[in-house]
């Protein structure tokens, strides 16, 4: 289960490389999304697949799984959620403001403006 | 009372949240501010002495024993970081006063600044990896806010990039983290350092701590890892960029010296060998961009990548030398980073331009100003009685020790190249022909910017005088790093 698991998140950060390294904003963030939801499956693979009972103590049962990387993957969750939230509302605001949402067409200098 | 080191972290996250209220009343915002940063700064100082006094202190939030809960530690080096980083916020808030303008003050600017420190603080004394993250995302998520605070053009262009970059970093982060839990099984620092001692670093954590080495070197611009401060470091307005240039870096910095001194110490030849190689291409890498750009920022922005190449430099020597004078030198350069960004910003608002060919002259109509920056620039480069001489001279000692003469010598060669770079802006600036002026120069906004200025390269110069009186702190923040069992036991005891 682990072996296929390494797989889709290889996949996973494969095409969210792809997705960054193009042009345009939109792209970009929609890789940003692919790779953390790859690094969130990671950290669950990461712990490993033994256990069969979710983590929530009840009677006569002992094979629980490891709760410690939920626990990461919700709190990196939420901080994904909020950093592509962030993220999402600028890429807006630059789109109105530089008329633009081609990256190359974003040069950093003076001249520029 | 041992909750007391949560203070300086605790106290700024307070005052964010009570800033938050009232953001139209400037008045009331700015004395909070103040009002908050001393009193975590007494706070701090009052955490040095009793770290000085009774040894690392330790908190396990919720009295858990050490490996189960998260545990805070203070160490005498992330104590005098912290002091640090309360110190210099303080004097950027106050430099902010005259120059940041109403509109940003009215839009969360101050609660911006004390969440970003309350991220820093954390993040320097965090004893758990993976809340380290966490602190990181905090003074991130802070700075994205600080960085587009305005909204100009500009502005939008670079923080568009240096969150996508910041966003790349973050997940692979998360990915280190849950290699290294695979691995080990934990997340206390103390206790993976415990737990890779008794595997002796087999080739996976080798691996482990070159993917560290990518992620913090990410947040503190080491050499193929910086392509993305010059730029998105000149679109902030120049208070955010002094704060910017003194803390964050040096965030990353912090937790590199953290994790290569505490966990992967079994491998030197190969992990600490590659930081070094690093860490000369990054001094390299500064010292051509400090040469090739005539835009007063873009020159100290790459002053802060050659310091940052010092002190991993420092650091890659894993000896009581090398590392004492890493964190010499780490202190003095946020002092100075801080200082200079806010010198160089008062030069551009007197000359309206940031283009070094378009100044000149100014010794004569700002006499003190040009003092002070020649003052702070010295201080840079490391001339002997100022702040930056003792830190370089350990790390150059350090070097040496370690038997790595050629690339100490680079380093010590960096210093002219820093000096060189630094006397570029003084010679364009101050002397010559008089260059461009700002017709609307204000005597009460130029005093407003020039005495906290003043008080910094001040302060800067009693860190290089008061050098005998540092020493023995300084030296038992590096007998910690360089003998992480003091550490581990302080920790695994269940603190005292």
């Amino acid at each position: 289960m682990e072996i296929v698991m390494a797989f889709v998140c290889g996949f996973l950060f494969m095409a969210a490389i792809y997705l960054i390294l193009s042009r345009s904003l939109l792209r970009i963030i929609i890789g940003t999304g692919l790779l953390s939801h790859g690094a969130h499956l990671l950290i669950l693979t990461m712990g490993s697949f033994k256990g069969s009972a979710p983590p929530v103590l009840s009677e006569g049962v002992t094979d629980f799984v490891d709760p410690l990387p939920q626990a990461l993957i919700l709190t990196a969750i939420v901080i994904s959620f909020g950093v592509t939230a962030f993220f999402l509302v600028l890429a807006y605001r630059a789109y109105h403001e530089l008329k633009t949402d081609d990256m190359t067409l974003m040069k950093g200098s003076e001249d520029n403006e | 009372m041992n909750n007391f080191l949560l203070l300086p972290i605790i106290i700024p996250f307070f005052f964010a949240m009570i800033l938050m209220f009232g953001q139209k009343k400037i008045a009331y915002q700015r004395i909070m501010t103040i009002f908050g940063l001393v009193l975590s700064i007494l706070c701090a100082a009052g955490l040095v002495l009793n770290v000085r006094e009774n040894g690392p202190q330790i908190v396990t939030f919720g009295n858990w024993p050490a490996p189960f809960g998260i545990t805070m530690v203070s160490d005498m080096m992330s104590a005098l970081l912290v002091l640090t980083t309360l110190v210099l916020a303080m004097f950027i808030v106050w430099y902010g006063f005259a120059s940041i303008g109403r509109k940003r003050e009215q839009f969360f600017y101050y609660p911006g600044i004390m969440f970003i420190i309350t991220g820093v603080n954390g993040a320097f004394t965090t004893g758990d990896i993976f809340n380290l993250f966490v602190f990181f995302e905090v003074l991130l998520m802070a700075s994205y806010l600080l960085i587009v605070l305005g909204g100009e053009k500009a502005q939008l262009r670079e923080s568009i990039k240096y969150i996508l970059v910041n966003v790349i970093s973050s997940a692979l982060f998360v990915i280190t983290v849950a290699y290294l839990y695979s691995v080990v099984g934990t997340l206390n620092m103390a206790d993976i350092s415990l737990k890779i001692a008794e595997i002796n670093q087999p080739g996976i954590l080798t691996v482990i701590a070159v993917l560290f080495l990518l992620v913090f070197g990410m947040k503190a611009a080491i050499f193929p890892l910086y392509f993305w401060l010059p730029s998105a470091y000149s679109a902030p307005p120049i208070p955010v960029l002094a704060l910017f240039g003194a803390l964050l870096t040096k965030v990353g910095v912090y937790a590199i010296t953290r994790t290569y001194t505490l966990f992967f110490t079994h491998d030197l030849s190969y992990t600490h060998e590659l930081l070094l190689i690093l860490a000369i291409l990054t001094i390299v890498a500064g010292c051509i961009g400090a040469l090739a750009h005539f835009d007063v920022k873009q020159i100290i922005i790459y002053n802060i990548v050659i310091a940052v190449g010092v002190i991993l430099f420092g650091v890659a020597q894993m000896n009581e030398a090398g590392l004492e004078g890493a964190i010499f030198y780490l202190i003095h350069d946020m002092i100075i980073k801080a200082a200079l960004f806010m010198l160089i910003g008062i030069v551009i608002y007197v000359t309206g331009t940031t283009n070094l060919r378009k100044m000149g002259g100014l010794m004569k109509t700002y006499p003190a100003l040009g003092w002070f920056y020649l003052i702070a620039a010295f201080g840079l480069v490391g001339v002997p009685p100022l702040s930056g001489f003792i830190g370089k001279l350990l790390i150059v000692q350090g070097g040496f020790e370690a038997g790595n003469t050629w690339s100490t010598l680079l380093v010590l060669a960096s210093s002219i190249i820093v000096l060189l770079s630094a006397m570029r802006i003084f010679i364009y600036a101050f002397w010559g022909v008089e260059g461009q002026l700002s017709s609307n120069v204000e005597k009460s906004k130029f005093n407003g910017l020039f005495i906290p200025t003043a008080f910094l390269v001040v302060l800067s110069i009693f860190y290089g005088i008061g050098t005998e009186w540092l020493t023995p702190f300084m030296g038992d923040a590096a007998k910690i790093l360089f003998d992480p069992s003091i550490y581990t036991d302080a920790v695994m005891k269940g603190g005292n």
